[in-house]
């Protein structure tokens, strides 16, 4: 289910499936003050499409497509951090 | 990363897949993984590491930290119809017990399971009572559940 691409140029990025992300697009200045709220327990968990790296093959990964399963999500500060 | 990677098998046996999520590219993910986790997971990470580099998916969890432009340190668990069944949040500095999160997603399938007949008790672990919610456990829990097993 993962949509394999080529490392190209550019930085590959993702975007957030779910419709509410795409009326409040952000703009630089309007970022801090954007209303960042926590989702609630027993609501669906927001669809994404994010490129992702596994096994040497970069690939793009919808969270949609994982219906059906449990699935684990980790965000963490970032690469090469300590815990 | 690597105490997820760590605990994957025994997720893998739950039939759960795991996703991580950070603002660095997929580039960087895969340099991180050739030159640190490789030698401290055998056979490399085996999830797939995404790449969240404007923060907009983290902002859709609430885990983006604007200031800092990463993200703090959340999981999420997600049943089969998509429903998010649990989450914890923390700042960077402190890292996750994965086995506590494995032991959740355990809870959460034998609740699912049951079709919602059994409750999992505070401190539950598999193998355990678990508490069937009705008119008769009413008032009656000190009967069939004893706080020290909640230890």
């Amino acid at each position: 289910m993962p949509t394999p691409f080529k490392a190209g140029c550019q930085r590959p990025s993702g975007t957030s499936l779910a419709p509410a992300a795409e009326e409040t697009k952000i703009t630089e200045l309007e970022k801090k003050e954007a209303k960042q709220s926590m989702i609630k327990v027993g609501a669906p968990a927001p669809d994404f499409e994010l490129p992702g790296y596994l096994n040497g093959q970069f690939s793009n990964y919808k969270l949609s497509e994982y219906k059906g399963k449990w699935v684990f999500v980790c965000f963490y500060p970032g690469d090469f951090t300590f815990v | 990363m690597s105490a997820v990677a760590d605990e994957f098998p025994e997720l893998q046996k739950l039939g759960v897949e795991v996703l991580s999520i950070s603002v660095d590219s997929v580039f960087v993910h895969k340099m991180w993984e050739d030159h640190e986790l490789s030698k401290m997971v055998e056979g490399g990470i085996p999830y797939p590491m995404l790449s969240d580099q404007n923060g907009n998916v983290g902002r859709l969890y609430g885990v983006y930290n604007e200031d800092a432009g990463v993200q703090m340190r959340g999981r999420f668990i997600i049943d089969p119809d998509g429903i998010v069944q649990a989450y914890e949040v923390m700042t960077p500095p402190v890292g996750r017990n994965v086995a506590e999160s494995r032991r959740q997603i355990q809870a959460f399938q034998l609740v699912r399971a049951s079709k919602g007949t059994e409750a999992t008790p505070a401190g539950w672990q598999p193998g355990r009572a678990t508490l069937k919610p009705g008119p008769d456990l009413v008032g009656n829990v000190w009967k069939v559940w004893k706080v020290e097993e909640g230890k």
